[in-house]
């Protein structure tokens, strides 16, 4: 068995397995976790709606802090977008999801997601030197932070040597770019990234929770 | 001593040109990315050269590296250059058989001790002798025999560079590989089902004119020809980054041209020369042919998954795994809850 063949077989297996249980652990586990009992008179009903309205709210920032977030919320824009378009609009990627979940979608050109590859990665940077560099951020940030960073980035600079042939052979490359996500995968429902399902439910928790207390969402 | 006329002198008797002959040592010099300065020395080489010995083995094969060779729709100068080569053994196309066949390869070998070429076609069984045998000796022994007094030894084809077809999944007659088993000699792969012939030639070329084997890869094979994917010098390459790609053998994608990788092109990963040398006389390779390549020279292509699976797809072995996965999370989350909840009312009870 060759690396590739190790990559894309073993490899990917088990950090789907990986995935799948420790996504499913931690939502079941915050899902059925009860709440506290409340017996405070509550100031609004703190339902699905209040949930909605935070989702989309808390996808802009509040007038007061407008100006100091702008460059990192362009950047954190960015990267999540570009992440979005290189994971599921290129082309290979949605020939990967096809033959795992039978769906196919249009991808875009792939000098565009080269392009869109490069933006996301330059954003990436850009944020970790702030992190690495503003006092307050350093203080507030541990490991899962940086970890979460590098495990993210790695997939999209491995994914952009294979284009170029850099340092190593194609499938080489592209062994260590499957690797890479293996180890994104594995990390994914363990650390911070455990925002990207977690995002909308803690958010919405967030919502109900504030509308019921009466604080201005 | 009888007199061996030279590569030369053979060539010039069948009718080839100078312009010919020439034009030939400039596409080798190409192919093995030598500067043009050295085109005058491989003419020389081959032209002075007295008809070197080649012994050719064949064992579990189809003979399809041979085809390949010799059936050419016009006679080719690689194809003559064949012609020219002192070949004292081939089983496909020697006229003697049995004994007279073996006693020419033994007189072959005694003859050139030291200097003649062994070129292998075919894997070889090791599970059993009797799976394959030639004038009664076992492919393994006959091997070893011969390539005791060679000078190098020249793999044809993906069955006796890799094991090939024969030694697919399961392999059932243990079939190995030329170079699993002959360590002590210069072994260079050229592997193909089957091998393009200016490719086979081109190797012999340059163990004419330079006296050694060429500069290899890591599984073997002369760089100057597995030095680039098929996907890199493919002509459809500027429609896989377009995002252009057949999505069927019959669709519109697949009447333009369009690039083959959704159909399970493995061009991005095999290594061979097929998109530059191309296949009779230049005329076309698989994927002009709107075929998408199937990775032939690469170490087990057959055992690669499907050919027409996409090259990206995943592996995740069975949808009862990954359910399993799924029904441990949820049981892991469930404990997790629970042991949250009795926590929670623990403290609020001491509240």
């Amino acid at each position: 068995m060759d690396l590739l063949e190790f990559a894309r077989g073993p490899a990917l297996q088990f950090a789907a397995l990986v995935l799948v249980a420790g996504t499913l652990w931690r939502i079941v586990g915050i899902a059925f976790l009860g709440k506290k009992p409340d017996y405070s008179e509550p100031r609004g009903p703190g339902g699905l709606g209040a949930a909605l309205k935070v989702i989309w709210t808390r996808a802009f920032t509040a007038e007061p802090f407008k100006k100091a977030t702008l460059y990192p919320k362009i950047m954190a824009y960015v990267m999540h977008i570009g992440l979005f378009a290189t994971i599921f609009l290129f082309t290979p990627h949605i020939v990967f999801f096809e033959g795992w979940m039978g769906l196919d979608w249009p991808g875009l050109p792939n000098n565009v997601i080269y392009f869109i590859g490069v933006a996301t990665v330059v954003s990436g940077f850009a944020l970790i030197i702030r992190r690495a560099t503003s006092p307050v951020l350093k203080l507030i940030s541990n490991f899962d932070d940086y970890f979460s960073w590098f495990v993210t980035m790695l997939p999209l600079v491995t994914g952009l040597l294979i284009p170029v042939r850099a340092l190593f052979r194609y499938e080489d490359l592209l062994a260590i770019h499957i690797l890479s996500v293996a180890l994104l995968l594995i990390w994914l429902p363990f650390g911070k990234l455990g925002h990207t399902f977690l995002v909308f439910m803690t958010r919405g928790t967030t919502g109900m929770v504030f509308e019921r207390r009466g604080a201005k969402t | 001593m009888k007199y061996r006329p030279t590569v030369g002198e053979i060539l010039q008797a069948k009718g080839v040109s100078r312009r010919g002959f020439l034009k030939y040592c400039a596409t080798t010099a190409s192919l093995l990315a030598l500067p043009p300065s050295m085109i005058p020395r491989i003419a020389n080489a081959i032209e002075s050269a007295r008809r070197p010995s080649v012994i050719w083995l064949s064992f579990q094969e189809c003979t399809g590296c041979t085809e390949s060779l010799t059936r050419s729709a016009s006679p080719t100068v690689e194809g003559l250059i064949f012609d020219a080569i002192s070949l004292d053994y081939h089983h496909t196309l020697q006229a003697a058989s049995g004994d007279q066949a073996e006693a020419a390869r033994h007189a072959a070998m005694e003859e050139n001790d030291g200097s003649y070429l062994v070129l292998v076609d075919g894997s070889i069984p090791t599970g059993n002798p009797g799976y394959s045998t030639i004038a009664g000796i076992s492919n393994v022994d006959m091997l070893m025999d011969t390539v005791k007094g060679a000078a190098a030894v020249v793999a044809i084809g993906s069955c006796a560079a890799f094991g090939g077809l024969p030694g697919a999944d399961p392999n059932p007659t243990g079939a190995v590989s030329v170079q699993d088993l002959v360590t002590d000699k210069p072994v260079v792969n050229v592997p193909g089902c089957p091998p393009i012939p200016m490719v086979m030639t081109a190797v012999l070329a340059q163990f004419l004119t330079f006296g050694q084997i060429p500069d290899l890869d890591k599984h073997g094979r002369p760089l100057a020809f597995f030095g680039n994917t098929i996907h890199d010098r493919c002509y459809r390459r500027p429609f896989y980054e377009q995002g252009k790609f057949a999505e069927t053998f019959d669709d519109e994608g697949a009447k333009a041209g369009w690039c083959l990788y959704k159909l399970g092109c493995k061009g991005p990963t095999t290594y061979n020369a097929c998109a530059t040398v191309k296949w009779n006389q230049g005329t076309s390779f698989p994927i002009e042919s709107g075929h998408p390549c199937l990775g032939c020279s690469e170490p087990k292509f057959w055992d690669k998954g499907g050919f027409y699976q996409p090259l990206s797809t995943g592996h995740f072995g069975s949808g009862a795994t990954v359910a399993g996965a799924a029904v441990a999370g949820v049981a892991l989350g469930a404990v997790a809850a629970a042991a949250g909840r009795r926590r929670k009312a623990k403290y609020t009870k001491e509240a």
